[in-house]
């Protein structure tokens, strides 16, 4: 065990010496070991390019789609090594947001939160759509806004409105574990704060493990944060902890905007 | 005060200079824009008088018919029906024989934009596109007229145009793909939908009003073409639906009526229409494209 990074008992996720590399020999990042505890908020800090984008992308093997990444190491969601799982299975389990919103744009609402389903062709009786779509939305408190409009196209939403509706999409698999990839970073003030509190809310359920280039955004909601810097883990521990007594300078520095 | 005289001159220098290039410019639009308009007002007063009901519904006329109408100062009876119909049957011939290729080929170019053999594939489509029409049409006579149909045929003019539009098809479709936000894509990857599924349900649906545009502008292009269907379809007095047999088309029956005296007049009329049809597929695909932006 690395003496800055805490251990956890019985994780949901587990990785194990992990590397991914751009190029061969260009490591972006490099030999992470951790884990990730169920139903808490995990953040990933680190000033721009130090991985923790990329790093987040391996754990649902979105690095798939580009041949020339190469990854090294084991990522084990309860304890199945996920290399070995098919797509379908591995995304159900781990869902993801993205740093825009990206809603499909010519689906309607509705067929955006049920697209994990239609785009695989799994086939669902219409109270079973009706139920899933409408829960989703409940969840992304979106549905009071949207629930006269469900067959229209999501054009009109508000940037902070789609990006719920992305979080949505996501839910609508009911996984176990939700990347979000700086979910907030396009939106304003306000429709942060509703994303952050709709986390807060989701943890009780999911797995929540966010990337966040903005501190006072891992303070407010994690309960875990790592520290990431040059494609290294250097600090992992309770956000409380990591915060208030830092064990690496490095974090110190970065914690007090010395740098990043 | 000197400082502020050289201060005007140099102002009144730079105004004239400004007002010089300001009327160039204006002269110069004026001359580019003055054929275009001196074209179609030409086709207009020219033609307008031939353009009546049975200029759709009727076929060609032959020069004897011809000759009396000119003789007693009447409109030229007949139409263009065959070159209409025959325009239709092998425009829509070539979109079934290239869309599906072209498409393929665009989307083959997208996904591996980087590799070698991608290169070489845009690069002959780059070549094919600068091919002269009637070299394309020498092509299309030596593999379906002699080859297929033993015999000139509708299938033979739409394999030359189908070869015309591949290119633009290639080429408008890579485009289209590219401008799908990645995101979108990456989307669609993180909900475990297999890769042929993506880009069937997710990025074709998207990127559809772009696919459109540029099949539309290729039809455009291939509309007007005559040397590769003198080669290949030959012409017809008839009305043809048959892939295997000689057909007409609006550019063919302007070239057939240019070589008969008599037919002067429906030499316009056929352009005024040729050009009306060839300009709203243009104006048609220019909507589109602007549409999605």
């Amino acid at each position: 065990m690395q003496k800055n990074i805490i251990d956890i008992k019985e994780p949901v996720l587990r990785l194990e010496n992990f590397s991914v590399a751009y190029e061969k020999g260009k490591k972006a990042v490099e030999n992470v070991t951790a884990s990730v505890r169920k139903n808490k908020i995990t953040a990933i800090m680190g000033p721009s390019g130090c991985g923790k984008s990329t790093l987040l992308r391996a754990i649902n093997r979105m690095h798939d789609l580009y041949p020339s990444i190469e990854t090294t190491g084991k990522i084990y969601l309860n304890d199945e090594d996920i290399s070995g799982m098919s797509n379908i299975k591995l995304r159900r389990h781990i869902g993801m947001v993205f740093q825009r919103p990206n809603p499909f744009p010519t689906m309607s609402i509705a067929d955006n939160v049920l697209a994990g389903y239609k785009l695989n062709g799994t086939r669902l009786k219409k109270s079973r759509k009706d139920e899933i779509i409408e829960k989703s939305l409940i969840d992304v408190a979106l549905w009071d806004e949207v629930k006269d409009s469900l067959y229209k196209k999501g054009s009109f939403l508000s940037g902070g409105q789609q990006q719920r509706l992305c979080i949505a999409r996501a839910l609508a698999f009911q996984p176990e574990v939700i990347l979000l990839d700086e979910p907030t970073s396009a939106l304003d003030p306000k429709a942060t704060a509703r994303v952050e509190e709709l986390l807060v809310r989701l943890k009780k359920r999911y797995t929540i493990l966010i990337v966040t280039h903005n501190m006072s955004q891992a303070a407010r909601i994690s309960d875990y944060s790592m520290f990431m810097y040059l494609g290294k883990l250097i600090e992992y521990d309770k956000t409380n902890t990591m915060f208030t007594n830092p064990t690496d300078t490095k974090t110190e520095e970065y914690l007090t905007g010395k740098f990043g | 005060m000197s400082a502020f005289k050289r201060h005007t001159t140099e102002n009144e220098k730079r105004s004239l200079k400004n007002r010089v290039f300001g009327i160039a410019v204006i002269a110069l639009s004026v001359i580019t824009i003055s054929p275009i308009v001196l074209i179609i007002s030409k086709l207009i007063i020219k033609g307008y008088r031939q353009i009546n009901l049975s200029f759709f519904t009727e076929t060609a006329p032959d020069t004897l018919e011809a000759m009396t109408a000119v003789a007693n100062d009447e409109v030229i009876p007949g139409g263009i029906l065959n070159g209409i119909t025959g325009t239709l049957f092998m425009v829509l011939l070539a979109v079934i024989i290239a869309v599906p290729i072209g498409i393929l080929i665009g989307l083959f170019l997208y996904e591996n934009a980087e590799k070698r053999y991608a290169a070489i594939v845009r690069d002959i489509s780059d070549i094919v596109q600068g091919i002269p029409s009637i070299v394309l049409g020498l092509i299309a006579y030596i593999w379906i007229v002699k080859g297929v149909t033993s015999g000139y045929s509708a299938l033979a003019g739409s394999v030359s145009l189908a070869i015309m539009m591949l290119p633009l098809i290639i080429r408008s479709t890579e485009e289209t793909m590219k401008m799908i936000p990645l995101p979108i894509k990456e989307a669609a990857v993180a909900l475990g939908v297999p890769y042929h599924k993506v880009i069937l349900r997710v990025m074709i649906p998207t990127g559809l009003s772009g696919l459109m545009s540029g099949i539309l502008l290729s039809v455009s292009r291939i509309l007007g073409e005559t040397a590769p269907l003198m080669l290949t379809a030959l012409g017809s007095p008839i009305v043809n639906f048959y892939i295997d047999k000689p057909t007409s088309a609006v550019p063919l029956l302007i070239w057939e009526f240019y070589n008969d005296p008599n037919m002067v007049d429906l030499i316009w009329s056929s352009s005024l229409f040729l050009m009306g049809i060839v300009l709203a597929f243009n104006l048609i695909s220019k909507y589109i494209a602007a549409k999605r932006k």
